[in-house]
């Protein structure tokens, strides 16, 4: 591990096993990447590459088949403290406000009632939810709703965020004010965030380094540094670079986007 | 009061005067034989309900029910949420439960009868039998059918199995499990007053057995009113609760 690294992935792969006991499925790797403490890392990559197995390996929720993770380090095997989870799909749970949500982030945590309710009314009014802390997920929007669970998440004050194509759901003017959200709170938190995301446009808005991945088993084939400021933001799309970039993403990654193409028979 | 409730209210009356009509042509058609009519009903009921005797058999049965009631709801929640939880146990009983729920249950009833012998228990027993399946197999289903997501969540929340269970399982299954306990209310009810009917001293179904063999048209007609308005009663107000669980908050 370098000393600034965060995270530290050494030869990780993921073979899936096959139900009739046949050679499975290698689904990752290797993969070999330091992610530096405090940056924004996106992995973007054809469908099925295994970028969320990539992301599950971090958070603990499956282990390596081969292979080394470390965070802080420490050796990743079961789910680590310190790292928090935004799924693409609505993670609300539908019986509890939106207060209840965010609270439920620390069910865990002893602090004292008036802590945890001081820490959950903060967050709500971080993520602009102040006035819907009663209401229930039914009764918002899918980008609201995707809110609650990123307030869920920071409520825990993670070290890592690992965003697993959090806005994969919503419309591109909503993806667009989430990205300005999300930069916003990872500067705020000063927290270290890998996002997995399908969409070049988004990875090249929100992140310092960019990792490629080829289509399956996945591996890293480029890494690109965006080299923007920290206090960037949505308007970054303007600027003349940001279309050299999502063309470099591009050119890396349309030839193992046709293969997987191949491979669906499209 | 609100429109949508005001339409809930004119479309509960024409049902009841809808019944009423129903109730009388057929009285009409049948005649004293078999039926009375709904006043004469009614009439009768109100008698019948200002004497001690009909509310002891009342409490008689309401206390079997009650019991069976909940035997059926802890026991069904606890095998829904066991099979649920360990696959294999839930796939290979399942089939069981769907065959056992599909039987009449009074092919057990001798069984009954001979395990608990006569009188509360045999009738709480058989009740019970009439509502534990449905109240398990929705449960089943409930639980299975929680979003993966919810799950994953959880884990990441790195919640225990008990407090996973309490605080994700649970709430996630019962808009399902409500609609489980409320099929299991009308069958465990069948099940108690049958159960009253064939093998007890007391109680509704007694009431109503005696009636059919001393020949009491007004009672079998007051009893079948009194178990019906109980049943419709209660299923109403558990159907609303349905409604709003499975509607959102």
């Amino acid at each position: 591990m370098t000393s600034s690294a965060h995270v530290t992935l050494r030869g990780v792969t993921k073979v899936f096993p096959a139900s009739d006991g046949g050679p499975g499925v290698h689904a990752l790797g290797p993969i070999d990447i330091d992610i530096r403490k405090g940056e924004f890392f996106a992995v973007v990559g054809p469908s099925g590459c295994g970028k969320s197995t990539m992301l599950e390996l971090l958070a603990g929720l499956t282990t390596p088949t081969e292979g080394e993770i470390e965070f802080e380090g420490k050796p990743i095997r079961d789910i680590p403290e310190g790292v928090g989870v935004v799924f693409q799909e609505d993670a609300c749970f539908p019986w509890l406000s939106v207060e209840g949500n965010v609270a439920f982030g620390l069910r865990r945590s002893n602090l004292s009632a008036d802590e945890k309710a001081r820490k959950v009314a903060a967050v709500i009014k971080m993520m602009g939810l102040s006035e819907f802390s009663g209401t229930y997920p039914a009764q918002l929007s899918g980008g609201m709703r995707q809110r609650v669970c990123i307030a869920r998440t920071l409520v825990v004050e993670p070290r890592l965020i690992l965003l697993d194509e959090p806005f994969g759901a919503l419309d591109q003017q909503t993806r667009l004010l989430m990205g300005d959200e999300v930069l916003r709170l990872w500067r705020e938190t000063g927290a270290t965030v890998f996002l997995i995301t399908h969409a070049l446009d988004e990875a090249a808005m929100l992140a310092d380094r960019i990792g490629v991945m080829s289509a399956r088993p996945g591996t890293l084939i480029d890494v690109v540094e965006t080299k923007w400021p920290a206090d960037r933001d949505s308007r970054i799309v303007e600027r003349e670079n940001f279309g050299a970039l999502t063309s470099r993403l591009w050119k890396s990654l349309r030839d193992e986007s046709m293969k997987t193409m191949g491979r669906m028979g499209i | 009061m609100i429109q949508s409730d005001r339409r809930q209210l004119i479309n509960v009356a024409i049902l009841i005067v809808g019944i009423l009509v129903f109730w009388e042509i057929a009285y009409l058609i049948v005649g004293e034989l078999a039926m009375r009519s709904p006043h004469e009903t009614f009439a009768f009921t109100w008698k019948l309900m200002q004497t001690d005797l009909f509310w002891g058999h009342v409490s008689e049965t309401m206390q079997a029910f009650a019991m069976a009631l909940a035997i059926a709801v802890g026991l069904g929640l606890l095998i829904g949420f066991t099979l649920a939880i360990h696959k294999l146990s839930g796939d290979a009983m399942e089939p069981m439960l769907v065959a056992l729920y599909s039987i009449p249950k009074i092919t057990l009833y001798p069984i009954i009868l001979l395990a608990f012998g006569l009188g509360m228990s045999a009738k709480v027993a058989f009740g019970a039998i009439h509502g534990v399946i449905p109240v398990a197999l929705f449960t089943l289903n409930a639980v299975r059918a929680t979003k993966p997501i919810l799950i994953k969540t959880g884990r990441v929340l790195k919640l225990p199995p008990a407090a996973m269970v309490r605080t994700i399982l649970f709430p996630a299954a019962v808009p399902e499990i409500f609609t489980g306990i409320r099929v299991g209310f009308s069958l465990t009810l069948i099940g108690t007053v049958l159960g009253e009917m064939f093998a007890s001293q007391r109680g509704m179904g007694y009431l109503l057995m005696n009636a059919i063999s001393l020949y009491n048209v007004d009672l079998i007609m007051a009893v079948t009113f009194l178990l019906c308005v109980f049943a419709s009663v209660v299923n109403t107000a558990l159907l609303i609760i349905d409604h709003r669980l499975h509607h959102g908050a």
